[in-house]
């Protein structure tokens, strides 16, 4: 099994201990990535408040790229799996933005067809991997930890593509296949804060209050993402939080980190120290 | 109107033609150039008259073609208007009327073909004389052709014994037709018998239905088929051969007095499964009868719970208990036949699956209701006696009923489903009268549009329930306040206040919209009839014949058609009875002579025509080895005149040359 | 407490913006809106803007563009999509939101050292010069750029990332800078021509 891998920005910056425990587990599955060849920024959520065209051609020239290899690509970051995902489903359905886009990546000498596949990594591990051939991975199982699962927006919405948007499960599977308990948890796919936590965070902070807060009450003991960018919101506010609001005091986890260590991979390489909030409780039992 | 009649001569041999182009108003003269479009086709070779006229169905057009064909001697008739469907019969009648056969005629369609979907005059004004010339070249070939009569079964089917169907019986009864009412549950009622009070008179459902539903049982000219369901229909109008097939009840009806002597003796002492009737709320025992005024007044026996169809091994202690031994492991299904003129289709609706909309909760937090389940709720003989609880059986405070769940959505369904702003009210009032609960409606747009609706709205404000005018985003157990734990929170935009509200509740009403029934495109194909895009059965207009259907002898009533409340359903099975009236008393139809014929010497007898046709009017007499078709039953399709290898079938009004030069027309200059 | 006068003459109406409007890319169902609010209700931030996205939809379709333009809704809009998922008419609320920003920058209408549309004319920069992002000092510029005294707020947090290796000072940059900028220049060109 070969994927092209698109890190994004995040996955090089604060969001480096998902790239880490992502490549850790993947290579223990024996599941080869190969990082797409200088790619760029796919535009997130504020390119689009700019231009739109621009913002398909960035996710266009990255896709161009990759369209040379016959490979699906894997996007871990949320706003990077829409950004190409949408940039693919708009270029589709609206004829006059495809041809300015094809036209000025032509002007670079690249060509799109529209022709990858851009993937999340649950969907890759649940579907191509498959939850068993995980659960054989498993040495040892998290026992007694309970986890609030966390998918945040952009992996579910606008998109439904292997997931339910309401109640998506994949990620309840693969933490359920870890050995860990899942807490129903009725905010599931509700929005962080996205960027508003940095730029209007009397209102950011209180999205992700809302998100660690409801966590606690239901008794996890860490929330478990999938997005770099909730992670960095939920886990970097905290002392913000506590001064706005009241001390949470909830560790917060990419779900690769905790897959890895039930495959039995080590704190330091799942990036685990990379936690602000401190995510030792994750690791109690081992 | 032009003049372009000036006493043209005519080329040798080909008929006299007269040409007419209606202006229907600006319908057509809006978009095509109609004077030009008869000067054309003054010019077509054997058109002697051409004219324009402004409304040409009207008397005066009429009388003016049958004036032409007398005074100009015409041989053939082309009339440019609207589709035949309106008025191919009048344009027929006045070629009749001027001494010309009626199907020496042929009509063109400029409006609905191209005034309306056009809006290039130019080009709207060419395809009309393009249209014009290919009837023009292919009415010259027309031959002169008759209705045939065939004489119409009295006797009338009902299908489906919900309010539609039972109203619709007892009109044709009462008119001293012989109506076979056919029914696919156990009882009849529909879903009108498991309401409990009907909007906005507060009557209550059962004491205006039941005595209904008693005359069905006991009138001489019904005869009533529960649990029986039509498996096949053959024949054409005023002569259908339908097959019903008879399920087993496992009771014999006509020995069961329905004094439930069984269910008391059942070896299951307690009630232990789920009650279909009160949706589920209540427990029933395997022998059962839906409710007590069931009818027939005969119980059931349900195979998939009964322990003498699961194991063989019970002491099958209700039918020792039968004195009149209507008990009856061993019955099969029944297969009858029937023979009638007309049909009645009222086979009702389904509610919105509430699962389907899985942020509201249904099935996920018990205190999540359909609507449904609420009228068994608030019925005194329903599963609490009358009593508004919750499923563990502690009172609501505070419930809140969502509107629109599966209608006004394009991810669900588009439409309006019409009853649910009524029926939300209705049990908002009964709701608030058995509880006391404080009552919230969510709603988009109360829709009170029928005779005392508006004032039963105002009732209801005045009762003190609450309206908030927005779509609830969600039903959720998230508490963000003390007073919100341990409730269930619905998120809406109070949209006239213009901010967002958290609403806590102890119950939810999903106020479910109306569908099609789940085997609506089955039903129709088996009855040949059509259905709009949302799956409900087309009528054959929307406004002047909403209870036809494009085939013949075959009407439709209730909410099969749309969703309706009890009075249009009533209003519309009343116009469908009558319209079956007008077909039997009638006593004969005419039909249609596009049917085709086997030219028998030509026939070489292969049989591909035979299993093509589709009503089976195609036989093959093996003493000739020819085919035969049966004119009366061909419905015109023209598939066995495509199909036959040797072309020895031919189609009256699609006759090889008729067609060809339509082509040549259309096609040339 | 001001009074301030509510009523709109037609002349306040400007027809070609919600024609405009109707024509963005997601805006084609504008016209549906049914007015539920289904919107709001879902949306998480809705209970922070002046006005709810069911009513700029409805201001936007009105053609009411200065309130639409101006208002704080359409920069607290985080992208979560779920309006569009609730939607009963399939508005895509969000793409319209998206298109509502572009027209506040082009037109220069936001609210001065408002962060957000900051943010995304930094990030756009950012990409022309990098091809990448890098989020220490798209921060930085952002506070530099808009509030500075709040940027002291978060040096706790900046901290906390240096502590954790999450933190670099050194911008990601591609190497194929001049393809990237041929892109984006080429549809800068591109616009140029559509605008004459």
């Amino acid at each position: 099994m070969k994927y092209l891998y698109f890190p994004g920005c995040s996955l090089k910056g604060t969001g480096k201990a998902y790239e880490e425990s992502l490549l850790a587990v993947f290579r223990a599955l024996g599941v080869e990535l190969k990082e797409i060849d200088d790619w760029n920024c796919c535009g997130a959520t504020a390119y689009m408040s700019v231009d739109e065209a621009k913002s398909y051609a960035l996710a266009g020239r990255n896709l161009a790229i990759a369209e040379r290899e016959e490979l699906d690509v894997i996007a871990p970051c949320s706003a990077c799996y829409l950004g190409l995902n949408k940039a693919q489903k708009s270029l589709q359905d609206h004829p006059e933005i495809r041809a300015r886009v094809t036209k000025a990546l032509a002007a670079a000498g690249l060509e799109y067809h529209g022709k990858v596949k851009v993937r999340h990594p649950l969907d890759v591990l649940i579907n191509d991997v498959g939850l068993d051939a995980i659960a054989k991975r498993i040495k040892s199982p998290l026992k007694g930890h309970k986890f609030a699962p966390y998918y945040g927006c952009q992996i579910v919405r606008p998109f439904a593509s292997f997931d339910d948007q309401y109640d998506p499960k994949t990620m309840d599977k693969l933490l359920a296949a870890a050995g860990a308990e899942n807490v129903t948890f009725p905010l599931k796919t509700r929005c962080c804060g996205g960027s508003l936590t940095g730029t209007v965070p009397e209102v950011g902070l209180r999205l992700a209050y809302i998100i660690l807060k409801e966590a606690k009450k239901r008794g996890a003991e860490a929330v478990v993402t999938v997005c770099p960018l909730c992670q960095f919101n939920l886990d970097g506010y905290q002392d913000q939080i506590a001064r706005k609001f009241e001390a949470v005091d909830m560790p917060v986890v990419y779900f690769t980190q905790v897959l890895g260590l039930a495959m039995g991979l080590s704190a330091d390489e799942l990036g685990l120290k990379r936690s602000i909030i401190s995510a030792d409780v994750v690791l109690a039992g081992r | 109107m032009a003049d372009n009649n000036a006493n043209k001569q005519q080329p040798n041999g080909l008929p006299r033609i007269g040409f007419y182009i209606c202006h229907c108003g600006s319908n057509i003269a809006g978009t095509i150039d109609v004077a030009d479009v008869a000067k054309y086709a003054a010019g077509l070779p054997g058109v002697v008259v051409s004219r324009d006229y402004k409304y040409m169905c009207s008397d005066p057009g009429q009388e003016m073609i049958a004036q032409d064909i007398r005074e100009h001697k015409l041989e053939r008739l082309v009339v440019a208007a609207c589709s035949p469907n309106l008025h191919e019969e009048t344009f027929r009648k006045a070629a009749a009327k001027g001494g010309l056969n009626s199907f020496f005629f042929q009509m063109v369609n400029i409006r609905e073909h191209a005034s309306w979907v056009h809006e290039d005059k130019k080009a709207a004004t060419a395809k009309a004389k393009d249209l014009a010339r290919a009837a023009v070249y292919r009415v010259r070939f027309h031959k002169a052709l008759e209705k045939q009569q065939v004489p119409v079964d009295p006797n009338v089917l009902v299908v489906g014994g919900g309010i539609a169907g039972i109203h619709a019986a007892l009109t044709l009864a009462n008119a001293g037709k012989k109506v076979t009412l056919v029914e696919r549950e156990s009882t009849i009622g529909g879903h009108m018998a498991a309401f409990d009070k009907t909007f906005p008179t507060l009557d209550c459902a059962a004491c205006i239905l039941t005595p209904k539903m008693s005359a069905v049982k006991s009138h001489p000219n019904i005869t009533l088929w529960t649990y029986s369901e039509v498996s096949k229909v053959e024949g054409y109008v005023g002569n259908y051969k339908v097959t019903v097939k008879r399920k087993p009840r496992y009771v014999i009806e006509d020995l069961c007095v329905g004094c439930m002597e069984c269910i008391d003796a059942c070896v299951f002492k307690e009630p232990k499964f789920a009650d279909k009737f009160n949706q589920g709320l209540g427990k029933r025992k395997p022998v059962y009868i839906d409710f007590p005024q069931a009818t027939p007044k005969v119980v059931m026996i349900d195979p998939e719970t009964c322990i003498q169809f699961k194991t063989g091994k019970c002491k099958k202690s209700c039918a020792e208990a039968c004195d009149r031994k209507a008990i009856d492991f061993d019955q099969k299904e029944e297969v009858k036949e029937l023979q009638v003129g007309a049909i009645i289709l009222a086979t009702g609706f389904k509610t919105f699956d509430a699962k389907k909309e899985p942020h509201y909760g249904y099935g996920k937090y018990p205190g999540v209701f359909t609507a449904l389940e609420i009228e068994r709720l608030v019925n005194a003989s329903g599963p609490t006696s009358g009593e508004v609880v919750l499923r563990d059986g502690k009172h609501p405070k505070a419930v809140g009923i969502i509107h629109c769940v599966g209608s006004r959505d394009e991810k669900t369904n588009k439409w309006c489903s019409r009853v649910c702003c009524m029926y939300s009210l209705k049990l908002a009032h009964l709701i608030k009268e058995h509880s006391g609960a404080e009552v919230y409606n969510f709603y988009i747009d109360i829709r009170a549009a029928g005779k005392a609706y508006e004032e039963f709205y105002d009732k209801l404000l005045s009762e003190g329930v609450h309206f908030i005018r927005g779509r609830v985003a969600e039903v959720t157990d998230w508490a963000m306040t003390p007073e919100e734990e341990g409730k269930l929170v619905l998120r809406v935009e109070d949209t006239l206040a213009g901010f967002v509200r958290r609403v806590p509740v102890d119950m939810v009403v999903l106020a479910t919209g109306l569908e099609p029934q789940a085997d609506a495109q089955e039903v129709r194909r088996r009855f040949n009839i059509g259905c709009g895009n949302e799956g409900f059965f087309q009528e054959r207009h929307p406004k002047l014949a909403p209870v036809n259907t494009f085939t013949d002898g075959i009407f439709i009533a209730g909410a099969c058609q749309s969703p309706k409340d009890i009075p249009d359903t009533v209003a519309q099975a009343g116009a469908a009875a009558a319209e079956a009236l007008v077909l039997i008393d009638a006593g004969h139809v005419e039909l249609e002579p596009n049917t085709s014929h086997v030219v028998e010497e030509e026939c070489c007898g292969c049989k591909s025509c035979v299993p093509l046709c589709p009503y089976t009017a195609i036989t093959f007499d093996e003493a000739k080895k020819k085919a035969v078709i049966n004119e009366v039953i061909c419905k015109g399709c023209g598939v066995c005149a495509a199909a036959c290898p040797s072309g020895s079938i031919r189609q009256n009004l699609f006759e090889d040359e008729e067609i060809f030069s339509e082509i040549e027309g259309v096609l040339g200059k | 407490m001001a009074i301030t006068q509510m009523m709109k003459y037609e002349a306040d109406r400007d027809a070609d913006f919600a024609r405009w409007a109707t024509s963005q890319t997601g805006g084609e169902n504008l016209r549906h809106c049914i007015q539920c609010g289904v919107c709001s209700a879902t949306c998480p931030l809705s209970l922070y803007m002046d006005y709810t996205p069911r009513r700029l939809i409805n201001l936007a379709r009105e053609g009411f563009k200065n309130e639409v333009l101006s208002s704080l809704t359409i920069w607290l809009c985080a992208s979560c999509y779920a309006c569009r998922v609730e939607c009963p008419k399939k508005i895509q609320v969000t793409d319209i939101m998206y298109a509502l920003k572009r027209r506040a920058i082009q037109e220069g209408v936001y609210p001065k050292r408002f962060p957000i549309p900051v943010l995304a004319k930094e990030f756009g920069r950012m990409i022309f010069m990098w091809g990448r992002v890098n989020e220490t000092l798209l921060v930085i510029d952002l506070f530099l750029r808009t509030n500075w005294f709040k940027f002291l707020s978060m040096t706790g947090l900046g901290l906390n990332l240096m502590r954790t290796g999450r933190m670099s000072f050194l911008p990601d940059s591609i190497r194929r800078k001049d393809e990237l900028r041929k892109i984006l220049n080429a549809l800068e060109a591109d616009k140029t021509e559509v605008a004459k």
